[in-house]
């Protein structure tokens, strides 16, 4: 089995970025984590893969193919989540100051090297 | 300079963070100086971006420029903010009036007239609005005269030939976006039932995929606010979705409707929520007129 804690650790040194975690989106079943105290593992997981579905059922439908990475924009924080190949993403949770640009950048930087 | 706009100006300077701006703004505006109004109006809502004062000061120079679906909007986010806002509720009744939609008109000004029940002027728009019909518990009746319909106090009456981009009253209008770039190809609105209101999708081969599009949007929609709630996230506000030659963005204008607008991926992101926050705006001004 691949380490990913190296990439974990790499999202996790960002800013407020609270948790991050490798999910298998089939399941939803967590295959690697790193999280802050107080961030639930399971409900992440499972909200992150199944937003990933719903948005690939709407991309693939219309044409555009597979999302490559989501944000989902919150009062209280951001859901980053970026596709690292058919049947892994990378899951980021970040809190209200967090430099989404960055984390974006390397979400989406550490999803290809899965892929 | 009038001494009263001096002495604003340099209490302003004195103290940026002063809310003298709004009396500043309103000053500039009265004596006809829209675009220092403008100015010190934008500057206001760049400190104060959630005071609806600010928001109805900025709305109220839009309408003297004319820019009347930009005034809508900026007076629909102070409903928003403060829903029982008197200048708010004369300004979009205003606007109703102007686009020849007496009952949106009326329904707003009487909102108004009820928030400020001491504003005999607001009393007697309502009346002249309401045509006549209008009976007030213990208020005199409408003098002969009164009658004709005519626009509430402080604006100016309606000119021939303007129009507020909405419909002749008792028809609605034809879509949700207008003067909106991809309105047609790019922008989609649907209802909870995942049933296209307005706008259009098009694959990037040029197919509408606006009505598949529909049945997915409402689903993922509803996926985005139970992440949000069960993460603890708060309300959720938009929802990107970055593709290969597509990024789109998802938000909610209201909460029985659904918005989806699309961009090339080679544009910034920020242009992405600005291009889906004015659409959602457009939605929710449309939606309001149809009601």
């Amino acid at each position: 089995m691949p380490n990913y804690q190296p990439h974990l650790d790499a999202l996790t040194r960002i800013r407020d970025i609270r948790g991050a975690m490798v999910v298998a989106t089939g399941d939803g079943l967590v295959v690697a984590e790193k999280l802050m105290a107080g961030v639930e593992s399971q409900p992440l997981a499972a909200m992150a893969a199944s937003l990933a579905g719903r948005a690939a059922d709407l991309t693939e439908r219309s044409g555009y193919g597979l999302p490559r990475f989501l944000q989902l924009q919150c009062a209280d924080g951001t859901l980053l989540v970026a596709t690292g190949g058919p049947e892994l993403v990378l899951v980021a949770l970040a809190g209200r100051d967090a430099p989404l640009g960055l984390a974006r950048l390397e979400l989406l930087r550490l999803a290809e090297r899965l892929a | 300079m009038p001494d009263d706009i001096r002495a604003l100006t340099a209490q302003l300077a004195q103290d940026p963070t002063s809310l003298v701006f709004l009396r500043l703004g309103e000053a500039l505006r009265q004596r006809g100086q829209l675009d220092a109004a403008l100015k010190v109006a934008l500057q206001g809502l760049s400190r104060y971006p959630h005071l609806p004062d600010a928001h109805d000061l900025y709305a109220r120079i839009l309408a003297d420029k004319r820019d009347y679906a930009a005034a809508f909007d900026e007076w629909d986010t102070v409903l928003r903010l403060a829903p029982n806002h008197v200048g708010a509720h004369k300004g979009i009744g205003f606007l109703y009036y102007r686009a020849g939609d007496r009952e949106q008109a009326l329904h707003h000004l009487r909102l108004a007239a009820e928030a400020d029940p001491g504003d005999e002027g607001l009393r007697a728009a309502v009346e002249r609005v309401a045509g006549g019909r209008e009976i007030w518990e213990e208020g005199a009746p409408a003098q002969k005269g009164e009658h004709e319909a005519g626009p509430p106090p402080g604006r100016a009456p309606a000119q021939k030939g303007e129009h507020l981009q909405g419909p002749p009253p008792g028809r609605a209008p034809e879509a949700p976006f207008p003067g909106l770039e991809g309105a047609l190809e790019r922008l989609l609105l649907v209802d909870r039932d995942g049933l296209r209101l307005g706008g259009a999708l098009r694959s990037p081969e040029g197919r509408d995929v606006s009505d598949v599009a529909a049945a997915a949007l409402d689903a993922l929609a509803r996926e985005a606010a139970r992440a949000a709630r069960l993460l603890g996230l708060g309300e959720w506000s938009q929802l990107t979705v970055e593709c290969a030659g597509v990024h789109l963005a998802v938000q909610r204008p209201t909460p029985e409707t659904s918005l989806l607008a699309a961009t090339a991926a080679e544009l910034p992101a920020g242009q992405l929520a600005l291009y889906a926050d004015r659409a959602a705006r457009a939605a929710r001004s449309w939606l309001e007129r149809i009601r």
